[in-house]
């Protein structure tokens, strides 16, 4: 475990990447704290869950936020490459429920080349695209005196090593700190072998 | 020009039936007869007459609820259809018009000949009309409601002195008082001293009087035409590449643009209608997420309509219109820039293109502490950004429909099933009890109380759980990050 964290959060820029995981909806609101300006949300509009902009406040200003509805997974992939291409909206997050192939994968590459805009892609477990410059899962880890620690897994990078971090969100310094893994932390005792 | 059935000849022009019919309209908390055919009043019913009396009088009465808005703008239709006859055409009360006709009558042949045009074209349409004509405004007015025809030019008072004195627009008081005075018709005033009748009624009799008769100058206010916000373009030879479809509409959205610039509005949904060699027509729609009036952005936004038009033969005529604007004023530029927010707006108005701008949507804080009403969803294009978001506690970051689990007591359980996973609880924090509002009706909140709990597992995920007191059960409604 080299690699430092810096080197691949906050997400690369001109990118697309791929997070999944029951954390992933923490890790785009994570992400989207970490940049300013407008940020648009392309998901399909039959999902019953939504994101809750009160929680969301707690991270970044939820009146950035411009929630596209989209009603099949080709709108919600015309949407954010145009808006990736505009490059009006510094991070775009699509909320996919197929697996994209390698042509639409690398198109929305290209589009957030081109609009110098970063894209993040919530996918299901196991539907990764090979274009995606990154690809997380996030999960959330139970820790008696935490309640925001996440395991970050980096599964796939294409310019860098993988790694594994344990973050949680620091709410008075509006920041991530990157925090030992249990057992490793000083003062916990050590798991038994 | 009166109209006396205004509204019924409006609605049974859309819809004919043989007998008599009513509008009714609710006035004071009783359905009067607001206008009604001629078949209804040979049945002796009247005006303002209650609803339950004219059913009663006559059985086989057909009614229907009337329009105020619809007939006055069926009025401005008439109005404007008024216009073929002189180029000064002004409203008259509720039910007429006024039409000053100097210097165009020659064209039809003479007033009369002008007048018989006028009812002819009328009673083809359908609607019943009374038409006066006089060199005054007061005594073409009294015409049309008392009498009808021509007065001679010069001096009306021969045509209107046999007419009663209720025909120079008084008030009803002001006629019975004159009644009593024996003063029964327009002849019979003018002949009478003019002090007594102006210490007793004031001058309004008089001024009214006079107006009539001439002596007083009364004008014609025509009413300004809506300003209208269409162009086009005619081709000599038919057109059928994107390119050049694109420069017509250039071209035009040009001169647009200098329309709506001159009104001090904004487009907010454009309409290109491209006719074709043969005669079919393609329209291309864009609703714009902001008003706009700048050429250079409206331009890209139709690029994709027009590129799914079928331009068949060719196309031969190219027609823009504005059909909704909004107001639009000049801005103070400031020091604080604005192309960034523009960029984004284009963005929305060329998503709204292709998903619908409706689907578009920002968050809005609302006040309410049910979890799912604590935010509003609106559309970005016609909401502007709201601040003010705060949480007492925390709140998930993703909430679902509430899926039940196995659970009893006020406690959480230990160990529950939810998607198929076995979780264990490690921490839970609660309750927050949530009541019902009561004032709104919510099917979801018919179980009543929610004692909301925030569990951590051992197993990582952090859930939000509520336990309905009154009717026991568990559920699960969202997931922190």
């Amino acid at each position: 475990m080299t690699a430092a964290f810096s080197d691949s959060f906050p997400l690369r820029p001109t990118r697309v990447h791929e997070a999944c995981g029951p954390g992933a909806y923490g890790f785009a609101a994570l992400s989207a704290a970490q940049t300013t300006g407008p940020l648009m949300w392309v998901r399909e509009n039959w999902r019953t869950e939504t994101l809750n902009p009160v929680s969301l406040a707690q991270y970044c200003d939820p009146s950035r936020l411009l929630m596209v509805q989209a009603a099949n997974q080709t709108d919600v992939l015309a949407v954010a490459e145009e808006a990736l291409r505009d490059g009006a909206v510094p991070l775009v997050v699509l909320e996919l429920t197929q697996p994209l192939t390698l042509t639409t994968g690398r198109r929305l590459q290209l589009a957030a080349k081109d609009g110098r805009a970063t894209g993040l892609c919530l996918i299901p477990d196991g539907m990764g695209s090979n274009a995606a410059e990154t690809r997380w899962r996030c999960t959330p880890v139970f820790d008696s005196s935490d309640s925001t620690l996440m395991r970050w897994d980096l599964i796939k990078n294409k310019s860098g090593t993988l790694g594994v971090w344990h973050v949680r969100w620091d709410q008075s310094a509006h920041r991530i700190r990157v925090v030992p893994p249990a057992g490793k932390r000083p003062g916990s005792t050590p798991a038994p072998a | 020009m009166w109209f006396p059935r205004l509204a019924s000849d409006r609605v049974l022009r859309l819809r004919p039936l043989d007998g008599p019919f009513a509008l009714t309209l609710k006035q004071n908390n009783a359905n009067r007869l607001y206008c009604l055919n001629h078949a209804a009043e040979q049945q002796g019913l009247h005006r303002d007459m209650p609803f339950a009396d004219a059913r009663a009088f006559c059985p086989d009465l057909q009614s229907a609820q009337a329009d105020p808005m619809a007939d006055q703008a069926f009025l401005l239709v008439l109005r404007r259809w008024a216009t073929r006859y002189c180029p000064w055409v002004g409203l008259e009360q509720k039910d007429g018009l006024v039409l000053d006709i100097t210097g165009s009558a020659h064209l039809f042949g003479g007033e009369e000949a002008m007048l018989a045009h006028m009812r002819q074209r009328l009673m083809r349409a359908g609607l019943a009309a009374r038409i006066g004509a006089a060199d005054t405004r007061g005594a073409a007015w009294a015409l049309a409601r008392f009498g009808e025809g021509v007065a001679p030019p010069g001096n009306p008072l021969p045509a209107l002195a046999q007419l009663p004195v209720a025909a120079l627009r008084l008030e009803d008081k002001t006629g019975i008082a004159l009644q009593r005075l024996g003063l029964r018709t327009i002849g019979d005033l003018a002949k009478a001293a003019r002090a007594p009748l102006t210490r007793r009624f004031g001058p309004g009799l008089l001024l009214r009087l006079d107006q009539a008769l001439g002596d007083q100058p009364e004008e014609v206010s025509p009413l300004a035409d809506p300003p209208h916000y269409g162009v086009r373009l005619t081709l000599p030879e038919p057109i059928g590449l994107f390119e050049d479809v694109m420069a017509g509409t250039a071209r035009l959205l040009d001169q647009l643009c200098a329309k709506l610039l001159a009104q001090d509005v904004g487009a907010r949904t454009l309409r290109l209608d491209l006719r074709r060699v043969d005669r079919d027509s393609q329209q291309v729609e864009l609703r714009l997420a902001r008003p706009l009036r700048d050429p250079h952005r409206i331009l890209p936004l139709f690029e994709r309509g027009v590129g799914q038009v079928d331009a068949g033969f060719g196309i031969d005529q190219l027609r823009l219109e504005a059909v909704r604007v909004d107001p639009l004023p000049a801005r103070q530029l400031n020091h604080v820039s604005v192309t960034a927010k523009s960029q984004v707006e284009d963005l929305i108005s060329r998503i709204g293109t292709r998903i619908g701008l409706e689907n578009i949507q920002r968050f809005l804080p609302a006040d309410s502490h049910i979890p799912e009403r604590s935010f509003v969803v609106s559309p970005a294009a016609w909401s502007e950004p709201g601040s003010g978001w705060s949480s007492p506690r925390p709140r998930p970051l993703c909430l679902f429909p509430p899926e039940p689990i196995a659970g009893y007591g006020p406690r959480p359980p230990r160990h529950f099933r939810w998607r198929r996973m076995s979780l264990t609880t490690a921490r839970a924090i609660g309750p927050e009890r949530i009541a019902p509002e009561w004032w709104l009706e919510d099917d979801n909140w018919r179980s009543g109380l929610r004692d909301y709990w925030h569990i951590e597992t051992r197993q990582g995920r952090r859930l939000w759980l509520y336990h309905t007191p009154q009717s026991p059960g568990w559920f699960v409604q969202g997931e922190f990050a």
